[in-house]
């Protein structure tokens, strides 16, 4: 699972256009990620301007 | 609301606003919606533009340019500067724009030709028949409504989901998505009408750092790196940014934090489908080399705005009819500019800290009089034999081609 570290995410949308699932979403300042879609690829962490985003085993 | 109109435009930026506007001008009943409760904030922008681009679509004014622009530097990883000063050889620079201002006339624009706007509204899937986009269910305020329209733009930026929805890949791949991070700072001293450009792989990998200036003593300071190159601690963005603010702005006081990302991959393979055309940067069409993006999307937003007049007045919305938009861009200034500047981006990228102080120290000595895209690559290849190298015989065909 991919964990959103709210305290730092500025929901700029960048990592949502780099992942290849489609799994993540900004619900206006809110990242959204569906579970059930999401691979744990870890493209989207290393995409994060601010690392805002870590793989959680 | 209705529930049905001639086109629903999804995102309220450049490009849906621009859209918007220009069908609602000529008669069509428009939808533009929102996801976010004020359109143009937060800010995902460092806000330049070239005057005459911007000249083709609006009046400048006053409220929301922050700055006119006359000359550029280009700092070399060795720390040579350059200056580019394209005023002495009569041609303009550009503007630097407040964006949340500029955003918001934009869509005042389109609401005073005529188009419905609504705000904190999200489109949260197309309504699709036999594969044709008939419209989209919009979430508002706790409830989804149907509506229906004859064409769909899809106009929701770099997150470019509603295309996707509709079977479109919009997947940028990791190394061609620039990731940024900016402030807005204040209380240094910058030269008001000069914009600044850092190169080199210590201070922004695969990118660039930019100063704009906002005004006396402000200034948009902010980086893109390539997005294969940060990703971890220390090495992202941001970090690049704390490091170089450090430096060159110890007494700054940042007022406002950006982040964001821009895509510099090649333009999608096909901008329409049945019922549906996708413009500005969810169509992937910010420039590769530059990360500009502002007048490609309201250039791709009027176009695809008559090209929706156009097919609803012959009624044929199909895929066949709405390419006459992907052929118009593709066939534009625009359009050539984005394939010529990909090919130049994928050299940029490759380039050593060296490479990088030899062409810029290389370039300085060029005439700027003749300053053009051709006589500057020839003069770096034929100056620079290793970066010549670097491009092959078919990057330099193709480099050569798209010129
Ligand atoms: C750090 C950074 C610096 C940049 N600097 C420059 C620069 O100096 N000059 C330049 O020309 N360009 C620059 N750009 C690029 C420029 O910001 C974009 O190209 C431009 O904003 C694209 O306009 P757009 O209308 O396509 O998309 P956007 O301006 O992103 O607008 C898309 C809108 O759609 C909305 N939306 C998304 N999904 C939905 C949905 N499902 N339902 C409803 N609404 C939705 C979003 O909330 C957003 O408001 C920069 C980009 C970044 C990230
Ligand atoms: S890229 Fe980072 S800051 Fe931007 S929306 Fe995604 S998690 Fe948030
Ligand atoms: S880990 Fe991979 S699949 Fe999951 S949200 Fe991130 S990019 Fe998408």
């Amino acid at each position: 699972m991919i964990s959103v570290r709210r305290d730092i995410c500025a929901y700029c949308g960048c990592c949502i256009s780099v992942c290849p699932e489609g799994a993540l979403e900004l619900i206006d300042a809110y990242l959204d990620v569906d579970a059930n879609t999401c691979i744990t690829c870890g493209i989207c962490v290393r995409a994060c301007p601010l690392g805002a985003l870590e793989v959680k085993k | 609301m209705k529930s049905t109109y001639d086109m629903l435009v999804i995102g309220a930026g450049p490009a849906g606003a621009f859209a918007a506007k220009t069908a609602a001008e000529k008669g069509l009943s428009v939808l533009m919606v929102e996801k976010r409760p004020a359109p143009g904030a937060p800010v995902r922008c460092a806000e330049g533009v070239g005057k005459e681009l911007l000249r083709e679509f609006m009046k400048p004014d006053e409220r929301w340019v922050a700055a006119e622009i006359e000359r550029a530097h280009l700092i070399a990883p060795d720390g040579f500067r350059m200056e580019m000063n394209p005023e002495k050889a009569g041609s303009e620079v550009g503007y630097v724009l407040h964006r949340k201002v500029f955003d918001r006339e934009l869509v005042w624009q389109a609401a005073a030709a005529g188009s419905d706007i609504m705000v904190k509204t999200r489109a949260c899937s197309p309504v699709m028949e036999n594969g044709v986009v008939k419209g989209a269910l919009l979430e508002y305020n706790g409830t989804v409504t149907e509506v229906r329209a004859g064409v769909t733009i899809a106009a929701d930026g770099v997150e470019s989901k509603f295309a996707r929805w509709c079977g479109v890949n919009t997947t940028v791949p990791l190394r061609e998505m620039e990731t940024c991070a900016q402030y807005l700072m204040t209380g240094s001293d910058i030269d008001p009408h000069a914009t600044e450009f850092f190169a080199g792989n210590d201070v922004a990998p695969g990118g660039y750092v930019w100063i704009f200036p906002k005004g006396e003593k402000t200034a948009n300071v902010g980086i893109g790196i390539g997005g294969d190159r940060g990703g971890k601690p220390g090495i992202r963005p941001i970090d690049y940014l704390n490091r170089f603010v450090k430096q060159h702005f110890p007494n700054g006081k940042t007022i406002e934090l950006i982040a964001g990302g821009v895509s510099i991959c090649k333009p999608l393979e096909s901008t329409v489908a049945d019922g549906l055309m996708i413009v500005g940067d969810a169509a992937r069409v910010s420039d590769p080399l530059t990360g500009g993006g502002i007048y490609n999307a309201l250039y791709t937003g009027k176009t695809a705005g008559e090209v929706a007049v156009d097919s609803l007045a012959k009624g044929d919305v199909s895929r066949k009819a709405l390419m006459k938009y992907d052929e118009t861009w593709r066939a534009s200034y625009m359009g050539k500019a984005l394939e010529r500047n990909y090919q130049i981006k994928e050299v940029f990228v490759k380039l050593t800290d060296d490479d990088l102080n030899s062409i810029i120290h290389s370039v300085a000595k060029m005439n700027m009089s003749e300053f053009n895209t051709l006589s500057l690559i020839k003069n770096i290849i034929t100056a620079n034999p290793k970066v010549a190298m670097k491009l092959g015989k078919a990057g330099l065909k193709s480099l050569i081609d798209s010129i």
